[in-house]
């Protein structure tokens, strides 16, 4: 079991690696890059669509050939969410996160993979998203919600 | 914006896709970043390590651009501290109670033609644009 967990660690933390290379490679990683994306009256900058179908593509087809397995390589089943219908939780949040992404410029991946090459910014962004992720779990648990 | 700015884009998109495969094939997870962040805590024997190196991968990356590409990948922050702030605080709740942000609906969730996570796309892509559109060019930031 121990071993199966390094294992599963360690192919963890170079799909981490490749992830962040591409967020920096795409140009992901710099903020004014997504604003200029989201910036759709401005000067549109539309390479960051161009992001998301070179990963779309390849996600789509990876995942359908996957798929034709039982079972994953190291561990003993997929585990996909399993909700299908789409309540306020989801609406809600969603616009939540695209309000936080739209006045900064950041998601949480790229803020992680920026946390070496920024300074003060995003130290203040990425303490200030933890505070939003585990107090709103904490606060979650307290209430008793599943 | 010339057709050879989008080389790195799609080759970025292709490296992420890779990424998302690689979790799927070996350990059949999401490589949703929100996600996999938020169940770090609490502490499990079983689930917590793999998700530690997953971040500790995505931080680290930049160390291994240095070395393959020679030079340090370019940044700039246009927000003052106060809207980071607050940006981070709304990403942070909304990821979670939203399940998931660009990488687990916007790449992973779509890839398996998941409704939810076209929905949530589509909105917090139109919300961040609205939001963009109302800062700059309403305000005038």
């Amino acid at each position: 079991m121990f071993r199966k967990i390094i294992k599963q660690s360690f192919v963890a933390l170079i799909v981490g690696v490749v992830f962040g290379l591409g967020l920096i490679v795409s140009g992901m990683v710099n903020p004014a890059k997504i604003l200029a994306f989201l910036d759709v009256a401005g000067d549109w900058d539309p390479s960051l669509a161009f992001v998301m179908g070179g990963a779309l593509i390849t996600t789509g087809i990876g995942y359908r050939l996957i798929f034709f397995r039982k079972r994953p390589v190291l561990s003993p089943d997929f585990l996909l969410p399993v909700k299908k219908q789409i309540d306020s939780k989801l609406v809600i949040g969603s616009v939540l996160f695209g309000l936080g992404w739209g006045i900064t410029g950041l998601c949480p991946g790229p803020a992680l993979t920026a946390l070496t090459i920024g300074s003060t910014e995003i130290y203040v962004f990425l303490f200030s998203m933890s505070v939003g992720i585990f107090g709103f779990k904490f606060v979650k648990q307290c209430l008793g919600h599943s | 914006m010339d057709i050879f700015s989008l080389i790195p884009a799609l080759g970025g998109g292709i490296l992420i896709g890779i990424a998302a495969i690689g979790l799927m094939l070996f350990n059949g997870r999401i490589a949703g970043i929100s996600g996999i962040l938020g169940g770090v805590f609490p502490f499990n024997s079983n689930d917590t390590l793999w998700r530690i190196a997953f971040l500790v991968g995505l931080v680290i990356a930049p160390f291994f651009y240095r070395v393959l590409v020679g030079q340090i990948p370019e940044i700039t922050f246009s927000v003052s501290w106060p809207f980071l702030a607050l940006g981070g605080v709304l990403v942070g709740i909304g990821t979670q109670l939203g399940s998931g942000c660009t990488s687990g609906h916007g790449v992973c969730g779509i890839s398996r033609f998941s409704i939810r996570s076209i929905v949530a796309t589509l909105i917090f892509m139109s919300t961040a644009a609205l939001t963009v559109f109302f800062v700059r060019h309403v305000w005038g930031a």
